[in-house]
């Protein structure tokens, strides 16, 4: 690590059998569970408000705040979002597959927090490795007594029940997600109500948090809230676990203090990820998940900050850095960025269903040489019928974020390479073909 | 092919006592079912149709929207190869090409003696080992055209078993207990 910041959420990574009762229990496993039952619920929901743990699902919404929302009720839910399908971001699934414990212990201390009686964790289908970490590990827990009636001697009782999605992109978003896990088609609901908060699953009060989110809670409880804060700085605290992929010399994971590491660090440092690959020169980068702006060689000395990206027009996401270098061909993958949303689509709303479809078919005819001069125009009118004005943050003009994603790396890839997509039609086809 | 077996309809009632209501067990069972017969088959649509209190054609409608859920038959073994952006950009389409011409079918396709089946797969989350690929949802990355080919032969030979179950097969641990916290404070069915 670049800074001196302890390892919050990748602690016992370095264990071959990181993923055991025994490993957990030995490196003060749901001690911060233990920690947290001894004291009441809103002391637990302080703590995290004073860490100002920021969501790191990908919209970065602060989690305490989320939990302030959730509507008084009889029966409540706790439902935790392991859908992780944003390309290039792979960070859920390392914890899930890695430290399942630790995303229970921390899910056990959110229920208890929020005071609800039954909690899901719906986990990517695509995960089998994952899922049959997490269904022994919460039968570990059920046995160790974290987990059913009266829990470690308290009182309070909670059920956790592992969900296995079944593919689709679309159900990390969380009122999909819900649909799912209601046994339906994964089709985002209608906003309002903009919050589960307030109408969740089965219409009652649910709150939906992330893999990542969680898995921070028990040093947060150990440790404290403050710890946390005094980590980062501004509204970015305590650490991230970032996914960093593409031309780059050792792709991976790397836990790294917000804010004061920046993205050169990241992508150049030796000990991260050592530079782009084959020694070639940076020619962009995806800071945050494929929804994201794209972002140039002159913002490489940007902090891994939320607001700081914000401010330069892109955001920091899902904690997902893609690399391009001068061999990536910027039409082609703007091209398969946009495929992949128009596979995604779940066909609710005519902007997206329809703009993502002329989007490919556009892209992929200006990479295969079929491509006119007018397509450029073409292109940003689509993108404009999605999302008017093309700008940053998009505007709505559908029931989720979607299908306004999609402009977001078009736009960016023509604002910053125009040239390149217009030899594409000069010559007739890609130009960097041959360097691949 | 088949209902669901004596034994799975077990499984698959406990699941469904997992959930406020019944409905949620949609997407479990039909993994329950595929596990059974390595695809949805329209009987065991009926047997989930009849245990979640919906139709058939709810069933299918439902899995129908989801890639995992495959309610035609498959091959023993179905390959997902990604060719997302991060594994695009370490060859990924070059890896699908040669997946082809060494198998001899097209994505979506199943070889002749039912061992293989090709899919173009979206982001799995294995950006650091790409180009990835997924043999019935357990991952092997990076590949290139000599260890795609060395990891076909050990699949066909069977070397892999353990490490990769018949398509279909999801998570091998069972619950070993059912809701204790909410026990008798309320009904697992609203029916």
């Amino acid at each position: 690590m670049i800074t001196d910041a302890p390892r919050i959420v990748t602690s016992r990574l370095g264990h071959s059998d990181s993923h055991t009762l025994e490993r957990y229990l030995a490196t003060g496993g749901y001690e911060g569970l233990r920690a947290a039952l001894a004291r009441p619920p809103a002391e637990i929901r302080e703590e995290v408000d004073k860490a100002s743990l920021l969501g790191r699902g990908g919209a970065g919404f602060p989690a305490g705040r989320k939990w302030s929302m959730l509507r008084p009720a009889e029966i409540t839910y706790l439902v935790i979002n392991g859908d992780e399908s944003e390309p290039a971001t792979f960070k859920d699934h390392l914890l899930i597959e890695r430290d399942p414990h630790q995303v229970i212990e921390g899910t056990i201390i959110a229920a208890y927090a929020l005071g609800v009686a039954q909690a899901f964790i719906f986990c990517r289908g695509e995960f089998a490795l994952g899922l049959e970490r997490l269904s022994q590990a919460v039968n570990e827990a059920y046995a160790h007594g974290a987990l059913g009636r009266n829990i470690f001697g308290s009182g309070w009782s909670l059920d956790l029940v592992i969900h296995p999605g079944a593919g689709a992109y679309i159900c990390g978003e969380e009122t999909a997600l819900l649909e799912s896990l209601e046994g339906k088609r994964g089709f985002p609901r209608i906003k309002p109500p903009y919050f589960p908060a307030a109408i969740g699953l089965y219409g009652a009060p649910t709150v939906v948090n992330n893999i990542e989110t969680m898995s921070n809670l028990p040093w947060i409880v150990r440790n404290g809230g403050a710890a946390f804060a005094a980590l980062g700085q501004g509204s970015s605290t305590g650490t991230r676990l970032f996914a960093l992929s593409g031309r780059v010399e050792r792709p991976g994971w790397y836990e790294l203090e917000m804010s004061k590491t920046t993205f050169a660090d990241l992508i150049m440092d030796p000990s991260l990820g050592g530079g782009v690959k084959d020694g070639h020169d940076l020619k962009a980068f995806i800071p945050g998940g494929v929804s994201a702006p794209w972002f140039g060689p002159e913002h490489l000395s940007l902090g891994l900050d939320q607001d700081a990206v914000a401010k330069q027009g892109s955001m920091l996401g899902s904690g997902s850095v893609v690399v391009m270098d001068d061999t990536t061909c910027a039409v082609r993958a703007a091209w398969r960025i946009t495929r992949f949303f128009y596979r995604e689509s779940c066909g609710q709303c005519t902007p997206c269903r329809e703009g993502s479809g002329w989007l490919e078919k556009i892209l992929r005819r200006i990479e295969e040489g079929a491509g006119r001069e007018a397509d450029l125009d073409l292109l940003m009118d689509a993108c404009d019928n999605i999302a008017p004005g093309v700008s940053w943050p998009p505007q709505q003009t559908t029931i989720c974020v979607l299908g306004p994603s999609i402009p977001s790396s078009i736009a960016s890839g023509i604002r910053m390479f125009r040239d390149e997509f217009l030899l594409h039609v000069k010559e007739g086809g890609c130009p960097m073909r041959d360097a691949r | 092919m088949a209902a669901l077996t004596p034994e799975n309809f077990e499984r698959a009632r406990a699941i469904v006592a997992l959930y406020p209501k019944a409905r949620s067990a949609l997407i479990p069972l039909c993994h329950l079912a595929q596990s059974q017969d390595g695809w949805l088959t329209p009987e065991a649509m009926e047997d989930i149709a009849a245990l979640v209190g919906v139709t058939p054609a709810e069933v299918r409608g439902t899995a129908s929207f989801y890639d995992m859920l495959h309610t035609e038959p498959v091959g023993r073994h179905v390959i997902a190869v990604c060719t997302n952006i991060a594994c695009m950009l370490g060859g990924a389409y070059e890896l699908l090409e040669h997946a082809e011409e060494h198998l001899g079918i097209a994505v979506g396709q199943t070889t002749a003696d039912g061992e293989f089946t090709i899919e173009e797969a979206e982001c799995l989350a294995g950006c650091d080992t790409a180009p990835c690929v997924q043999v019935n949802h357990r991952f092997f990355g990076p590949l290139d055209a000599a260890s795609f080919d060395a990891l076909c032969e050990r699949l066909r030979s069977g070397e892999l078993g353990g490490d990769v179950p018949h398509h279909g097969t999801l998570c091998r641990v069972e619950r070993a207990v059912g809701l204790l916290a909410t026990e008798g404070e309320r009904g697992g069915d609203e029916r």
